[in-house]
């Protein structure tokens, strides 16, 4: 993730002469050119979704090539890729898959250029949230997955909370409704690891409820241990633990309205205020291992595969690697439910979903491709190579004890019984940074609850125009 | 390579002055020294302005806009550089940027030059070894630096190993993570790298002092203090120069550094203006207010390095 590229667009080319350069000096002749016109005018597309002809069936198209930008770059996630476009080269023998895979960290950062480039991709992973897809939407670079849905029926395989994570209105102002604009291969949730040797060594069994857990740390932290883990110096993962916090003391609809930034809901609240005061305290208390703030996420779970800490509140994506060191020592729940709530609701959501371009020569081969990929057959190759599938998970889940059934299970849980809360980062371009800052300072003592809830609200606000 | 040239053939008298006794050129003497100059710098102006005019215009365009890299730009005025300068976390940006020009290039002048003294009058062996070694941070990459800076500063890391062996357990910290910390540990380790280039560049310098000053100071009676001051001072105003506007440039620059060690925490109590161009145009999708940014930063850092350079050169 570096800034390796500078912003081009398609428009403004240098159309200078000789001649020009000549008259007067270059660079206000340069500059006269350039202002002659806003950036993005002539380059995005605005094809609209409602020219396409829909038709499923693509065998009968023309040989072509399909280029499909991914992020499935790791062990498991990129065998499923794997297999499944060899799967769907077979099936369709016209059509090729050029498959561009990049990190995360990468794609965030080329994507936005790639879109608006004259040599776009089709097919690509789009982050859910405002920064990335709420802005791709309103600028029409994608095209809207809905001339799809009954023909494939999606609306039938996929829940309605999980649709809701790539939905938006045409003009990118509403998340959570509206139309589709893209499809998740698997699920993910944020939950708490244990090791059961660790928590029995101290004489404790898994937490029934939420204060149940709030009281154990003290006991682990009264025994001489490190209740929590948490590496923080990237500023993301503290929203992974004040999730959950939240969950346990604000109602979902609330936290979806904060967490999609659509108007109608506010920060400032009693609810909003104890979750923000009991992670406050979590940190006072000594509950987390010290020098969170400055420590590296990647370093810090490695720490707690090796033996230190004894809870770590983290994403279920962790689990493969968990397992690799821990083995069968260790255990992914979810945050037990309080009694404030009364509901399992934790943190979580989907991968990045698949979307369609505005640039996609064949948008049919594309639904077709996104289809294949997230059919029940792609869900049993999803479970297969050790990936949560989004769709029917727990049917995957297998008898042996494992934390990737763990996670399975989990998942399928918070997604059927509980309340699967949206990312609070997704809330608005900036939310991440707003709030990432403001979790550091909250953590460390330097801002109240008050304080620190007064600065989402403005950046909120600001945001929803209330 | 293998079509023969005809030599001549372009030059058979086809042309429509074929039948004119005195030919007469299409330009006089002057005029074709003209075309010809225009020629040869046609093709180092295109490329220089492809590459500098062109895109240094384009930013400088962009900062007018509000836009966020995909859609339509809607042209705004000056709102980027008034949100700019009222907003307190870009602001701080450029305040920390300015602190680090302490940690870049002040402290590292004033230890080099002490450092480069000592070392060009001890006639020891293995100067040249020390060289390289105090050389040796600017050749590694700053991304390697600060990731191995990052485990020193590390709260099992050597400098809180080497407080607690030395008894002063009671200092350790994150000095990272922790808000009071965190910039000045960012700073030391620009310290680190630069010390080391302006300590050769001062050495070099001073070497270059003819040893008779020296010495005819010394017989006048002039102590270490003075012959630093009137005569090695003086001597290597040059080599100061470039070391400050190479640190200053360097310090306000820092980009990598701050990166890979802090992203900017905790909270924003390390974010400079290099940092916050890439969030904002990369992350947040701000590009006006980046290329805003970038536009006062190109300035500042103009404005400083003039500064710099016109002191250096009054008498």
């Amino acid at each position: 993730m570096r800034p390796r590229t500078t912003p081009s667009t398609s428009m403004g080319r240098t159309s200078i002469t000789r001649r020009r350069l000549l008259i007067g000096s270059g660079a206000l002749t340069t500059l006269g050119i350039l202002t002659a016109c806003a950036p993005g005018g002539g380059g995005s597309s605005t094809a609209s979704a409602d020219a396409v002809e829909v038709s499923t069936d693509i065998s009968g198209l023309p040989e072509q090539t399909l280029t499909v930008w991914d992020q499935e770059t790791r062990g498991g996630q990129n065998e499923q890729m794997e297999r499944l476009n060899a799967a769907f080269m077979e099936k369709y023998p016209n059509i090729t898959i050029n498959r561009v895979s990049q990190s995360f960290d990468d794609l965030q950062t080329t994507l936005r250029l790639a879109l608006t480039g004259d040599d776009a991709p089709d097919v690509v992973q789009a982050n859910n949230g405002r920064n990335t897809m709420g802005q791709f939407v309103p600028a029409g670079q994608l095209i809207s997955l809905d001339p799809w849905i009954s023909a494939y029926g999606w609306d039938q395989s996929y829940s309605p909370a999980i649709l809701s994570y790539s939905s938006y209105s045409e003009d990118g102002s509403v998340f959570g409704e509206g139309s589709l604009w893209g499809l998740p291969q698997v699920g993910e949730a944020v939950g708490i690891y244990y090791s059961p040797s660790r928590l029995r060594a101290l004489g404790l069994e898994p937490p029934t409820t939420w204060e149940a857990f709030g009281k154990q740390l003290q006991t682990i932290k009264d025994a001489g241990q490190t209740p929590l883990m948490l590496g923080n110096v990237e500023k993301w993962p503290a929203l992974h633990v004040f999730g959950p916090v939240q969950g346990a003391h604000v109602p979902a609809e609330q936290i979806r309205d904060l967490g999609f930034g659509n108007a109608g809901a506010s920060w400032v609240t009693d609810e909003n205020l104890a979750a923000a005061t009991e992670l406050q305290d979590w940190a006072k208390k000594g509950y987390f291992n010290e020098g969170f703030n400055g420590l590296d996420y990647d370093t810090v779970w490695q720490d707690f595969a090796k033996g230190t800490g004894i809870y770590l509140m983290a994403g279920s994506w962790l689990a493969p690697d968990l397992a690799d060191v821990l083995g069968d020592d260790v255990v992914f729940m979810l945050p037990p439910a309080s009694s404030e709530t009364g509901r399992v609701a934790s943190t979580g959501g989907t991968g990045l979903p698949f979307a369609i371009t505005s640039a996609a020569k064949e948008p049919n081969a594309a639904a077709a491709y996104i289809d294949f990929i997230t059919n029940a057959d792609a869900m049993q190759v999803l479970a297969d190579t050790g990936n949560v599938p989004v769709n029917d998970t727990a049917s995957f889940a297998t008898d042996t004890t494992s934390v990737t059934n763990d996670v399975m299970t989990a998942f399928d849980t918070l997604t059927t019984t509980g309340d699967v809360l949206p990312y609070l980062d997704y809330a608005t371009p900036t939310f991440d940074q707003v709030l990432g800052d403001a979790l550091q300072e909250l953590l460390d003592g330097k801002s109240t609850p008050q304080e620190f809830l007064d600065v989402l609200e403005a950046a909120y606000t600001e945001f929803t125009g209330d | 390579m293998t079509a023969p040239i005809m030599p001549g053939t372009a030059a058979t008298p086809q042309s429509p002055h074929a039948g004119d006794p005195r030919p007469r050129r299409l330009l006089n003497k002057r005029q074709g020294r003209a075309v010809i100059s225009v020629v040869l710098l046609a093709l180092p102006l295109l490329v220089y302005g492809l590459f500098m005019l062109y895109p240094l215009g384009r930013v400088l365009m962009l900062s007018f806009y509000r836009w966020d890299g995909l859609g339509v730009g809607e042209w705004v005025g000056v709102n980027n550089y008034v949100k700019t300068f009222s907003d307190d976390r870009l602001l701080g940006a450029f305040l920390h940027a300015l602190i680090l020009i302490i940690f870049y290039a002040v402290i590292p002048l004033a230890v080099g030059l002490v450092l480069a003294t000592l070392l060009t009058r001890a006639q020891m062996r293995g100067l040249g070894f020390f060289r390289t070694v105090v050389f040796l941070p600017q050749v590694i990459a700053m991304v390697v630096l600060a990731i191995a800076w990052r485990r020193i500063y590390a709260p099992d890391g050597l400098l809180n190993s080497l407080l607690r062996g030395i008894g002063l357990g009671a200092l350790t910290r994150t000095w990272l993570g922790d808000f009071s910390t965190a910039l000045i540990a960012v700073g030391l380790i620009g310290t680190w790298v630069s010390t080391g280039l302006v300590t050769v560049l001062l050495m070099s310098g001073i070497s270059n002092i003819p040893k008779d000053y020296y010495e005819a100071a010394t017989l006048d009676g002039a102590g270490w203090w003075r012959r630093f001051w009137h005569i090695t001072i003086p001597g290597v105003r040059a080599e100061i120069l470039v070391s400050l506007t190479l640190t200053v440039i360097a310090a306000l620059k820092t980009f990598d550094l701050v990166y890979v060690t802090t992203s900017g925490g905790p909270g924003t109590s390390t974010t400079v203006p290099s940092y916050e161009v890439y969030n904002q145009a990369f992350r947040l999708g701000s590009v006006g207010t980046a290329s805003s940014l970038a536009v006062i930063l190109t300035l500042v850092i103009f404005a400083i390095n003039l500064t710099i350079n016109l002191l250096g050169e009054r008498d």
